[in-house]
């Protein structure tokens, strides 16, 4: 009768058990340092441009949309104010990190299914390798530096494109006063709770990437639906946990 | 009776993968020096067994020795370990698609511990390995730029370089023109007969165990020649599996006098080609 339940516990099982596993692994020896320098490589410096533009255009669009609510309130000077709190809590950290889940954790499922279907997985343990130790730990490791660099940076161009449209386009206050309310807006804890999700983030991401790529069966078509499973997956736990961690907070 | 340092025993092994059964109640033993020919058809069970014996899956019930050690008491550490003085060609090839050729058959050697292979010695022993399938000027390139049949053989470099006692090949010739599947198999009687490597062969081709089993490398000469006393001195097993189960274990005589439909469908396909 409960069948139905054995697919989501088993995979629920295999994904603690990966978790575990790569997390132990990362204080164990040997350290893959050249695969860990090209995972930062492809997760951090590769989605730097992308990050550079969501970051910006956030900013620049919650200005933009907040412009006439703040001047029927005549509080248009507090433009700066509005634009660090919902981007440095919430919305960088959430945006970047599902902008990094459909490119990096779709990349770890595509690129680990691939090994899986075609035996290199097998061939690794047979030839003396720990795949976890391999390809999961350097993933992880990259992945939890570099999100929270990448989110700092998303936060920073949202504040310019916050400046840009609130005090250049459209003149709502001046360029002193909006980066002394952006400032003064935040408190220590917005700053903690901005920067622990990205770290909450990184887990999600790579952990839920190799996780799909490691358990595809199936040859290609396996890779496609492990690929797409990693996407849709890692974004919605990304969206649930913010709001966990965000109560966490409001709750202190 | 089975030697107790046999380098690889199974006792009733049974793997299952959800609701099927892929290997049922299965045991062989490969004693040193031997060659088993695995006959089957796809999905009989070939590529688990082999991957079983190598411990990269775990049965559900019985017991698998390697080198007389019991697999399911060993931590992946201890494997490693076993694995090291075991070479393995999978079915595709396995090879690492984002190595170079040089790195792929360097790397059990720069990867397993226990047979500590000093760094300045690894490049010589790489170059020797693809000298010995004949593919010494790829060294550079990546598996994608060979073809079919230069993939398998890379892959039996890196399976034999670290010198291992037991060699298993997975369908080495499946998908391969005749010309391309002969020079494979002269490569695997090579690796045989010049250091008497203990070998298990999975294959659907009767073709392949009957030249393994009759025939035999000489070194001087560069080819295959009939083996003397009818190929006896060579020690060759077929071992014929159907649906997960060993249906046939014996010698080639025996083999091709079988009366079994299923069985004698690989004796009798030799005729046939």
């Amino acid at each position: 009768m409960l069948d139905f339940l054995k697919s989501p516990i088993y995979t629920v099982q295999t994904f603690m058990l990966l978790a575990g596993r790569a997390l132990r692994n990362i204080v164990r020896q040997p350290h893959y340092w050249d695969d860990i320098a090209m995972q930062m490589d492809i997760v951090g410096v590769g989605s730097l441009p992308m990050v550079l533009l969501i970051g910006l255009f956030t900013g620049a669009v919650i200005t933009l949309q907040m412009a006439s609510t703040l001047n029927q309130y005549g509080a248009s000077g507090q433009v700066g104010r509005i634009v660090s709190v919902t981007l440095i809590v919430e919305l960088g950290p959430v945006l970047t990190a599902i902008l990094v889940a459909g490119r990096n954790a779709s990349g770890m499922a595509s690129e680990l299914g691939s090994m899986k279907v075609t035996e290199q997985i097998d061939a690794m343990r047979a030839l003396g390798t720990d795949p976890v130790q391999k390809l999961v730990t350097p993933r992880l490791l990259a992945t939890i530096l570099m999100l929270p660099v990448l989110v700092i940076i998303s936060d920073f161009m949202g504040l310019i494109g916050g400046y840009l449209v609130g005090c250049v386009l459209l003149g709502l206050t001046t360029a002193q006063q909006f980066w002394s309310s952006a400032y003064q807006a935040l408190g220590y804890r917005d700053i903690i709770q901005g920067l622990i999700k990205p770290f909450a983030f990184a887990f999600i991401i790579a952990l839920v990437g190799c996780h799909y790529g490691m358990a595809t069966t199936g040859g290609t078509q396996g890779v496609g639906r492990a690929t797409t499973q990693a996407v849709v997956v890692a974004s919605v736990w990304i969206i649930v946990i913010t709001f966990f961690i965000g109560k966490f907070f409001v709750n202190l | 009776m089975a030697s107790p340092d046999a380098p690889l025993r199974l006792d009733n092994v049974v793997v299952r993968f959800g609701p099927t059964t892929a290997l049922d109640r299965v045991s062989l033993t490969l004693e040193r020096g031997e060659t088993v020919v695995l006959l089957g058809a796809a999905g009989s069970g070939k590529t688990v067994l082999l991957k079983t014996a190598l411990a990269l899956v775990h049965p559900n019930a019985g017991r698998v020795f390697l080198f007389g050690q019991e697999t399911g008491k060993l931590k992946e550490e201890q494997l490693f370990e076993l694995r090291s003085r075991m070479g393995i060609l999978f079915q595709e090839g396995g090879l690492f698609d984002s190595m170079t050729i040089e790195e792929n058959v360097g790397y059990p050697l720069l990867n397993q511990k226990s047979l500590r292979c000093p760094l300045a010695e690894v490049q010589t022993r790489v170059e020797e390995a693809l000298r010995f399938v004949e593919l010494g000027h790829t060294m550079a390139k990546v598996p994608s730029e060979l073809s079919g049949g230069m993939r398998r053989r890379v892959g039996i470099a890196r399976a034999v370089v670290t010198r291992p006692e037991l060699v298993l090949y997975d369908s080495p010739t499946a998908g391969l023109d005749p010309i391309t599947a002969n020079t494979i198999m002269t490569l695997i009687a090579k690796e045989r007969d010049t250091r008497g490597t203990t070998t298990a062969l999975a294959t659907h081709r009767y073709q392949d165990g009957h030249l393994l089993a009759n025939y035999r490398y000489n070194a001087n000469t560069g080819r295959l020649e009939a083996a003397p006393n009818g190929g006896d001195d060579l020690r060759t097993r077929f071992v014929v599996l159907n649906e997960g189960r060993i249906v046939f274990e014996g010698s080639q005589n025996e083999l091709e006098a079988s009366e079994d439909l299923y069985i004698s469908k690989f004796a009798k396909r030799l005729t046939e080609d």
